[in-house]
């Protein structure tokens, strides 16, 4: 039967969601609303803590979704209903027309240059203006334009027509029509994302009032290199560059004023920090001040981030909650009174300020997930239990990126690669391959041939040929040595385009193509198609582009224009005469997955890989499973946590497919993706097993801290030591009457410059549970920030209604504890708004002290060639996109040993590991890139330097020869060995020396 | 002299290729002296491939990759970077102008960025040909 898996919504957690089911072989639909995918991700302009540029690391990700012969993508669309009908979901897809036909559309862009309408231009916030006939931005997801209908003169009173008369691809179609398709699915996953903010609805911020003032998306657009400013950061009232910037923060987001908005967005503080160093990277007479409640820097390397927004770029921040922005009329600057961390008000002057809106899920998600029976919480959030994250109350129906709380874009990715391992058990078994191999004609040899070069020019409607003398550069093409065959066509991407290049590779025994036209990155499996069907090698194709590099950049030369198209061609077929047919590479997949480390992380990620019926190896260094969560008591919102744990153990135990290894401990693992062999002992047996995949699962550790004097004193307690003393209702407590939590400790500076995150969560947890059994006992909490992010943060509010008293301190003046007597301390704090010393009596210190990653981290990395970061934690191929893949094939991490987490968040990376492993194993074969590198031994002195550069772990010397080898399906062709190599051993296949040299010799002939 | 000049990029496919892409779907203009080479990153760049574009003819050569930090390879660009720095230096040994020989940072929302950058190495190509010529 069919495996069908519906996909509601095209953000980032949709679309990797999507991808994910794809590479298992499931067929997925995806439904987007708008007219192109990838979501509020493809408006920004970078990402944090990185700095990416945002479009670079997403549009790939695009394009691979769209092009995958698996997916269908269903833009401008939207849910009319979904019955379930036996275990399977019946949903009718609504698809709006867009007046312009999907497959005929080639996104030239005449239509709109010649519209004469003009409306608000969405994608970039309605700063600027764009046609009525559009297309959100340059590198959407389908590249196809439409008409908004409510604006078209024609669809509104039958008058012009322009845009149909000038379309070169006859794509436009007025009498389009809305259409319906009901389609079966075994289930659903949710991901329709979060709206920003309003701001409108906090009048005392004067948004849309004041010009000056902009939401934190609309300044994304302003920062934007292709943006409405093209990246010029300019004042909207007057267009001049500012010179004072404001970032609000909380706005929509810890703020029950204005609404229900009682939860942390998560990622605003991130966001406002990124913005404000791209603003000083811009330019650096702008100075930014961040206006907070609490830096909420708690991701992975975040605090560093934020760190050097201080001291490299000049950042200031600002503890205070922003009540009133008041404008001057006649420069239209801001005034912001404020009053400062020690108690004065002051007014300051900004000439722009940015408000980090909130994010809150959009009335028409509810009514589509209440439609579909799913509880939501008091928000609107599809809250996902602990245990269960990604699951709802429904079968079938899972969840993913923001309607399960706010977060960011990591966490989207990793949830996504969940709810695609939840949505995808019971449809993947180790008897069906996901591999769907295409019919191929049998490929001609062209080996002994004589080289016979066909060029192929495009016109691309006028957009080339209006500038370069496409007949003179085919005339040309034709005199070059080889070229047995060239023409010219209207559009060369079109059916009967490649069905003419087809057939004129038959008739003329072409065996190298060129084709000049647009650009490879968006055509070039289109032509490599056309080869293939018939009977060429695909990688016999060399495309050049004479458009977006040519036509579109020199229109006021086309002379020069005309030369340069020339010389592009003969530059092409240069390096044609030197191409050769290139082969992916196939080996077999050993179909077990390894998974060292028996915590929750580890057992979750063994869990469902053997689920979903593949073999599972685990592997625990300790003598029973569990890891940290032994150790924890209360979790919150409360759940049973002896139950699940001891349910989870069970079933590990009772698994058929999970053989599991107790007190075991790695020797070496050897092999690659797809071919691993491990050998290891269990209670001191040798043993050894072989696997196609590992998922590093590892953990971490409590710190142990010997400040406050935690070491000599036993009322000074860590919070976890603390939470046992509350569960065992500890005798202890009789004699307690008031207590000090201590967060940060030896925490966010020094060698443990990071956040450790759960920290804040713990210390509220522990506070709730104390102020349940002990209502009258005073707590005192000593922060730095308090870092209740997501939708922790009401639980915040709710421990401080309880009677806990929050207190802060600088980094720089932290707590001075005296002991009195046993059990009895005086604390010193400096009071900022007091402006001196206070004195708090209290009878037990609780520590937070946070989280180590392992000692034994480094070695694990050195076996399976994967990099650590700074703070020992496991580091991901990318920070935001690759969250759970390292960038050595078929290895993943999960849990605390990529960073200190949450429960639940450890269980939501385990299951995506497994997702991401079940994409390997359920393949028979796993392919190599076709552009690799390869060694010619008699060469090669063996000297390691092409070792040494490889990221991918790719290369290695052979102990026997002496010689590097490469092993072809770890290497992703990028060619830094090529260039290392001393003796030009190395070579990359498709941009080798001879091709590369042979393109530029062209030029000077 | 300017319409002869002809200056080799060599241009990585993620982030330079793509940024030359866009600011052509974005119609920014700029002199048509530059012949863009696609590699699969800036650190697949030999400056042996280079010494060879100047020994065949090559008035200037530009070699642009992701920005540090972001190379679609991890690291390839930061090798790349290294190996142009030093290679730079030894211009003058070779007797060739530095200002022939340029390095740049292009992502693929960039591309104004793009238009400036061929603006900018065709002026400074421009400069040491013409002094050339001057001697």
């Amino acid at each position: 039967m069919d495996r069908r898996i519906l996909v509601i919504g095209g953000g980032i957690s949709g679309v990797q969601a999507g991808l994910d089911l794809a590479q298992m072989g499931i067929q997925v639909t995806l439904v987007e609303e708008k007219p192109n995918i990838g979501g509020r991700m493809a408006q920004l302009d970078k990402t944090f803590p990185t700095n990416d540029c945002s479009t670079c690391i997403l549009s790939p990700k695009l394009v691979e979704l769209a092009s995958h012969s698996n997916v269908d993508i269903f833009t401008c669309s939207s849910i009319e209903d979904v019955v379930k009908l036996d275990e399977r979901f019946q949903a009718r897809i609504r698809k709006r027309a867009r007046f312009v036909d999907e497959e005929k559309c080639t996104a030239c862009g005449v239509c709109a240059e010649k519209c004469p309408v003009k409306v608000s231009d969405l994608f970039n916030k309605s700063i600027t203006t764009s046609k009525c006939i559009s297309i959100p931005y340059a590198q959407a997801v389908p590249a196809v334009y439409k008409i908004d209908k409510e604006y078209c003169l024609y669809l509104t009173n039958g008058k012009c027509g322009i845009c149909k008369k000038v379309c070169p691809a006859d794509a436009i179609d007025y009498e389009q029509k809305d259409t319906i398709e009901a389609m079966d699915f075994n289930s659903i996953i949710i991901a329709t994302g979060t709206e920003e903010f309003t701001p409108q609805i906090r009048p005392e911020y004067g948004y849309k009032v004041y010009e000056n003032v902009l939401t934190s998306i609309e300044y994304e657009r302003f920062l934007s290199a292709s943006g409405p400013t093209n990246g010029q950061i300019v004042r909207p009232s007057d267009g001049k560059l500012p010179s004072q910037i404001a970032f609000i923060q909380c706005v929509g987001s810890r703020d029950v004023a204005s609404g229900n908005y009682g939860y942390c967005s998560s990622y605003c503080c991130m966001q406002a920090t990124k913005d404000a160093i791209i603003t000083k990277e811009h330019n650096l007479t702008i100075d930014s001040t961040i206006f907070y409640i609490d830096i909420r820097a708690y991701g992975k390397d975040f605090d560093k981030f934020v760190d050097r927004a201080k001291t490299e770029y000049g950042v200031k921040y600002i503890k205070s909650r922003i009540s009133e922005i008041l404008e001057a009329p006649d420069t239209k600057n801001l005034i912001i009174k404020y009053i400062t961390p020690d108690g004065k008000i002051r007014i300051e002057e900004f000439d722009l300020v940015i408000l980090s809106v909130g994010i809150r899920i959009p009335d028409k998600s509810k009514n589509l997930l209440r439609g579909l029976g799913v509880e939501l919480d008091e928000y609107g959030f599809c809250r996902c239990s602990t245990f269960q994250p990604g699951e709802t109350n429904v079968d079938g129906v899972y969840v993913c990126g923001t309607v399960t709380g706010p977060m960011d874009i990591p966490e989207a990715v990793v949830s996504a690669g969940a709810a695609a391992s939840l949505a995808a058990r019971g449809l993947l078994s180790p008897d069906t391959s996901s591999e769907i191999m295409a019919e191929k004609p049998g490929e001609v040899d062209t080996e002994a041939k004589p080289l016979n070069i066909g060029v192929i020019v495009c016109h691309c409607g006028t957009n080339i040929a209006s500038v370069v003398d496409v007949p003179s550069v085919v005339e040309f093409s034709r005199s070059l040595p080889n070229v047995k065959f060239a023409h010219e066509l209207l559009y060369a991407c079109s059916q009967d385009s490649i069905r003419l290049i087809i057939n004129k590779i038959k008739e003329h025994d072409l065996n190298r193509i060129v084709v000049a036209s647009c650009s490879p990155r968006t055509h070039e499996s289109t032509f490599q198609s056309g080869l293939e069907k018939a009977g060429l090698n695909k990688y016999l194709l060399q495309m050049t582009n004479i458009r977006d590099q040519c036509s579109w950049v020199h229109q006021n030369t086309p002379e020069l224009a005309t030369q340069k198209a020339k010389d592009l061609v003969r530059m092409a077929v240069g390096k044609s005469r030197y191409l050769e047919p290139l082969y992916e590479l196939y080996s077999d997949v050993n179909k077990a997955c390894l998974v060292i480390g028996g915590g929750i992380a580890g057992m979750t990620a063994a869990l469902f890989v053997a689920d979903n019926g593949y073999q599972v190896y685990l592997i625990e260094k300790e003598s029973e499973l569990g890891g940290n969560l032994l150790k924890i008591s209360y979790l919150l919102p409360e759940e049973d946590i002896v139950l699940a744990l001891q349910r989870l153990i069970r079933r590990i135990e009772e698994h058929p497919l999970i053989e599991l290894f107790l007190n075991a401990n790695i020797k070496d693992i050897k092999g690659y993706v797809g071919n691993f062999t491990t050998n290891f002992t269990t209670n001191d047996e040798e043993k050894s097993a072989e696997h196609g995949t590992v998922i590093v699962a590892t953990g971490a550790r409590e710190h142990e801290t010997e400040s406050y004097g935690y070491k000599t004193d036993p009322y000074v307690v860590t919070q976890r030591e603390f939470e046992t003393v509350l569960k065992n209702k500890n005798p202890l407590m009789k004699y307690v009457n008031s207590i000090a939590m201590i967060q940060c400790v030896d925490s966010r500076e020094g060698e443990r410059n990071y956040c450790s995150r759960v920290c804040c969560g713990q210390a509220i947890k522990n506070i709730l549970q104390l102020k349940k059994d002990y209502p009258d006992k005073d707590v005192y909490v000593l922060y730095r920030d308090m870092r209740t992010y997501g939708l922790r943060e009401p639980y915040y509010a709710v421990a401080r209604e309880a009677g806990a008293l929050f207190l802060r301190y600088e980094k720089d003046r932290k707590p001075v504890v005296e002991k009195i007597e046993q059990g009895n301390f005086k604390i010193k704090l400096f009071n900022e708004i007091l402006g001196k010393d206070i004195y708090l009596p209290v009878q037990l210190i609780v520590l937070s002290v946070g989280i180590d990653s392992l000692e034994t981290n480094g070695q694990v990395a050195k076996m399976l060639k994967v990099p650590l970061n700074e703070d020992g934690f496991f580091n991901e191929a990318h920070v935001k996109l690759r969250p759970v893949d390292f960038s050595t094939s078929g290895v993943f991490v999960c849990g605390m040993a990529h960073g200190p987490k949450h429960i639940d968040e450890s269980i939501v990376q385990a299951i995506a590991t497994a997702a991401h492993a079940l994409t390997i194993v359920t393949r028979d074969k796993i392919s190599s890139e076709a552009y690799t590198a390869s060694v010619d031994e008699s060469r090669c002195s063996g000297c390691g330097l092409c070792v040494e550069v490889c990221v991918f772990g790719a290369i290695e010397i052979d102990e026997e020869s002496e010689r590097a080898g490469v092993n072809t399906l770890l290497c992703k062709g990028c060619g830094t060995c090529v260039a290392a190599c001393f003796s030009s051993a190395i070579d990359l296949r498709g941009f080798t020396n001879k091709q590369i040299i042979n393109e530029f010799q062209e030029l000077f002939l | 002299m300017e319409k002869k000049l002809k200056i080799v990029g060599f241009l990585c496919n993620w982030c330079s290729y793509a940024g030359a892409d866009l600011a052509g779907i974005s119609r920014y203009q700029y002199p048509a002296n530059i012949r863009i080479i696609r590699v699969p990153c800036s650190g697949r760049v030999n400056p042996l491939l280079i010494l060879k574009c100047f020994q065949e003819g090559a008035d200037g050569v530009l070699v642009s990759g992701c920005h540090p930090g972001e190379c679609h390879y991890k690291e390839g660009n930061y090798y790349a970077r290294r190996r142009m720095l030093m290679f730079k230096n030894l211009l003058d040994y070779f007797g060739i102008d530095k200002r022939r020989f340029n390095m740049s940072w292009v992502s693929a929302s960039e591309g104004a960025k793009w238009a400036d950058i061929v603006k900018k190495v065709v002026e400074d190509v421009m400069a040491a040909s013409q002094e050339k010529t001057d001697l």
